[in-house]
């Protein structure tokens, strides 16, 4: 890996605005050969920059708040609830959300009795086309070793405490199905509008690792 | 579909290493569950990650294990916590 | 003896770090070609995975996330002739001369 921090780098090229200058010398390898994939495979014609750009903006298109409106919904709305956890395609369909590919999605709910959390111990299986790419840490060794063997110590690392009377249900997504927790709804939401029931939904309450926020705005531990 | 497994059904997943690519993880191999839910039907991984068509597609479980009969003694944690691991049926066989 | 992948309950006692790291242009890049190949079915998702799950362990264990994706976007595309190593080693070269004099 070249460490050449002996010259000034090149100053920011075009429009490109991207974090992570393009034309950085210092990259690793494995980077640099991406790059090279990236130019190679455009000037063959395998794939058009267009279809490269159009993936890109795929990847973050969705956020956890797209997940947060579904979840604001069950909430509000029973028979929507019913339907995300018979049905989950079609459910989000409903809201304008499709799924990737030939991947399948399951609602998992949390009770009083049972709480769910989610992990991709042989890679980082994911429902991104609800929630846009997981977090580094849902990646990370740490918590693909840890969470099917120690979830609750995990979870106690996100700040939730679980009594031993839950009982504590870990996913882990080993195939095409892809998890997305719906929460316990906090107590004192009656009120609430379905977007300000959404301002209450974590991404990490929808993994599974902390729960929702109360309508003071801590989460629920 | 025709589905081999119902939910409720108590299973062992089989406690072959397979050579190449496939998605069972080891700690659950050999191990005894029970069908949670019927995922549907999914592309053969087995075959699709060779360049195949991943044809027939595969039926897919979500089976759940007590974490006290997958981690005996390391698992810290009430014996009414759980692991569901999305499994296909041709890893499953009933267990008596 | 699991894949060195295949990681559940591999014992650690690292805390789970909840930085985020930001993104590299190439990362972005790496994705997206994954995602265009997918699109034009020249690549699926398991021979993503298995490409990855390929890489010797100490090296799996030394990349990152996106370097894991790259190694195998590499393997897989050699291996069903759509590109090859030298013409990878030759870009990169090309890359840097590039880099080289816009500084």
């Amino acid at each position: 890996m070249s460490e050449d921090h002996g010259h000034d780098h090149a100053e920011i090229g075009p429009e490109d605005e991207h974090p992570g200058l393009q034309w950085d010398v210092s990259l690793s390898e494995r980077a640099k050969r991406s790059l090279a994939m990236h130019e190679l495979l455009i000037e063959k014609g395998v794939v058009t920059n267009e279809e490269v750009e159009t993936a890109s903006n795929n990847l973050r298109r969705r956020t956890p708040a797209d997940g947060a409106k579904v979840v604001a919904k069950a909430w509000a709305d029973p028979e929507f609830k019913q339907r995300l956890l018979d049905d989950a395609r079609e459910a989000v369909y409903e809201l304008g959300y499709s799924l990737a590919h030939d991947a399948e999605l399951s609602v998992v709910e949390n009770t009083k009795d049972v709480h769910h959390v989610v992990v991709c111990t042989l890679c980082s299986c994911y429902p991104s086309s609800l929630l846009g790419p997981p977090p580094d840490w849902y990646k990370s060794f740490a918590y693909r070793q840890r969470t099917v063997i120690e979830p609750r110590s995990v979870m106690r690392e996100f700040g939730l405490e679980l009594s031993q009377d839950i009982q504590v249900r870990v996913v882990d997504s080993s195939a095409d199905q892809r998890y997305l927790v719906l929460p316990e709804r906090p107590a004192g939401t009656d009120g609430l509008t379905e977007e300000q029931l959404a301002d209450l939904v974590t991404r990490d309450s929808m993994i599974g690792v902390t729960n929702p926020l109360s309508p003071e705005g801590a989460p629920i531990s | 579909m025709n589905t081999k497994f119902s939910p409720g059904q108590v299973v062992r997943v089989r406690p072959d290493a397979h050579d190449g690519h496939h998605r069972t993880p080891w700690f659950i191999k050999g191990k005894m569950g029970r069908i949670h839910s019927v995922a549907g039907e999914f592309f053969n991984p087995e075959s699709r990650a060779y360049g195949g068509d991943g044809l027939p597609k595969q039926l897919l479980y979500a089976v759940e294990f007590e974490q006290r009969d997958v981690w005996a003694t390391e698992y810290r944690g009430p014996d009414s916590d759980t692991l569901v691991v999305d499994i296909y049926e041709h890893w499953l066989v009933k267990a008596n | 003896m699991p894949g060195v992948h295949d990681r559940g309950g591999w014992p650690t006692d690292e805390m789970i770090d909840r930085s985020d790291h930001i993104w590299m242009d190439w990362e972005y890049k790496t994705h997206a070609l994954v995602g265009a190949l997918r699109f034009r079915e020249l690549m699926n998702t398991d021979e993503l995975r298995r490409g990855i799950e390929a890489i010797p362990s100490e090296d799996y264990e030394a990349s990152s996330y996106y370097e894991r994706w790259s190694r195998s976007l590499e393997t897989i595309l050699t291996e069903k002739g759509v590109l090859s190593t030298q013409e990878i080693d030759t870009k990169v070269k090309e890359l840097e001369g590039r880099w080289e004099s816009d500084s």
